[in-house]
């Protein structure tokens, strides 16, 4: 009997504890008390949700508060290294970044918001990091970078720092960014490996419940490159896309292959409204 | 004499083995008639002690990644994105409870997030150490089947 009180007890407990944590947290985010960052924005026309909602509010305490403070996000390591980066002269041509974009927080200020654009010259969407690989290749003489080599993280991070705070909108009707976007729509709902899931499977049905110890968001791309805590290190866009491609006991596309490049417009447009949180910190 | 007994015995383990591998079913042959699978997919009975570690591996069933139960409160973290566990044996039918497992997609419809345990009807681009391989054995199949069937309230 004392026995059945103790597991009802328990029972209560963890199902009070699962509902009070279920729901996305009704917080503001605000870094250092001073960049106010949009979590919550109603939805673009067409969108399966009414309202988009940052990743952020899915996590704990904890984590919410390292992302709210600049001085104890541990990405913010990864943003000097940007800015080293974003200074440092290479190639046959002798310049580095600075040498034509002058002062990041100017030049690129808000741009992260606005990528993947179109790219009429390679005919396809370009997104920050093949954007640097560009000018690598075309103006300063250098190698391109390897995905997730080099300097590539933490210039994408540094880069996409520069547009903290500014609500994402990606333009459409660029080139035929239209029709990559509606590729992108057709593998966010493919049902993928052996699990037989796709990203709406987690992302769009079964967003605010858990799977396991993770509480599944609506899985925005708004704040990547991100520290993810999971890692210990900064996890790129890409990265995490094939992560969870693979965790549905699936062959991985390439980073920067047409099909997740189409993916990044798509879901870049599923998180429109919601500001810039480079570099956000998730679990 | 002894020569005999030993063949007889022999002979009997090799028809028993050969009777076992028969009666397995393969996936694809799995017949699913009214939400139920009538027929053990192993051809055998199911081991309810193997079945609670099946259903708790992350490797294997991976169960409570997306279901609660209580009966196994001493595992943290049960996900919530299927159905409560808690007395599930109540509600479903042993034949029920195989179908799902099987493949619950033959149950509740295409929409459904539940993996497919011992179905080859699988999503695009499988890893390719794992095409034509479910997700379960046969016989893993029956022993969880076996455990669900002791959820009872």
């Amino acid at each position: 009997m004392r026995k059945f009180i103790f597991m009802a007890g328990t029972a209560v407990a963890l199902a009070l504890a699962g509902a009070a944590v279920a729901e996305p947290v009704d917080e503001k985010l605000v870094i250092d008390g001073e960049i106010e960052i949009v979590t919550k924005a109603k939805a673009p026309e067409g969108h399966p949700f009414d309202e988009v909602l940052s990743g952020w509010l899915f996590r704990t305490a904890e984590t919410r508060a390292l992302e709210a403070d600049s001085f104890i996000n541990p990405a913010m390591l990864t943003v000097e290294d940007g800015e080293r980066v974003w200074n440092t002269v290479e190639g046959t041509e002798g310049k580095s970044c600075a040498s034509c974009h002058g002062n990041a927080a100017e030049s690129m200020k808000d741009i992260g918001a606005h990528y993947p654009k179109w790219d009429a010259a390679t005919n396809r969407p370009v997104n920050i990091e093949l954007q640097i690989n560009k000018c690598r290749e075309e103006r300063m003489g250098a190698e391109a970078y390897a995905f997730d080599k080099g300097g590539q993280r933490p210039l994408t991070t540094y880069i996409k720092y520069q547009a903290l705070g500014t609500p994402v909108s990606i333009d459409l009707s660029q080139g035929e960014m239209q029709k990559w976007w509606d590729t992108g729509k057709d593998l966010y709902y493919t049902r993928t490996g052996q699990l037989n899931l796709s990203c709406a499977s987690c992302h769009e049905v079964n967003a605010g419940k858990y799977i396991r110890a993770d509480h599944l968001s609506q899985g925005q791309v708004n704040g990547f490159p991100l520290y993810r805590l999971k890692n210990q290190g900064i996890v790129s866009l890409h990265n995490r896309f094939r992560g969870c491609i693979r965790d549905t006991r699936a062959e991985m596309p390439k980073a920067f292959s047409d099909e997740l490049m189409a993916l990044e417009v798509y879901v870049t447009w599923r998180g429109t409204g919601l500001s810039v949180e480079t570099p956000a910190v998730r679990h | 004499m002894r020569f005999s007994v030993a063949t007889i015995a022999a002979a009997a383990m090799l028809g028993l083995a050969s009777q076992a591998a028969a009666e397995t079913v393969a996936p694809g042959d799995v017949k699913f008639e009214d939400g139920t699978v009538t027929v053990s997919v192993s051809g055998a009975a199911g081991d309810p002690a193997n079945g609670a570690e099946v259903f708790k591996s992350r490797k294997l069933g991976n169960c409570l990644a997306c279901h609660t139960n209580s009966a196994m409160n001493n595992e943290l973290f049960h996900g919530d994105v299927g159905p409560v566990l808690d007395g599930v044996a109540d509600r479903w039918s042993a034949e029920e409870l195989r179908a799902i497992v099987v493949n619950s997609k033959a149950v509740f419809g295409d929409e459904t997030v539940m993996p497919g345990f011992y179905s080859l009807e699988v999503g695009k681009f499988v890893s390719e150490d794992l095409v034509g391989k479910t997700i379960l054995s046969a016989q893993e199949v029956e022993d969880v089947v076996a455990y669900l069937g002791t959820l009872k309230e």
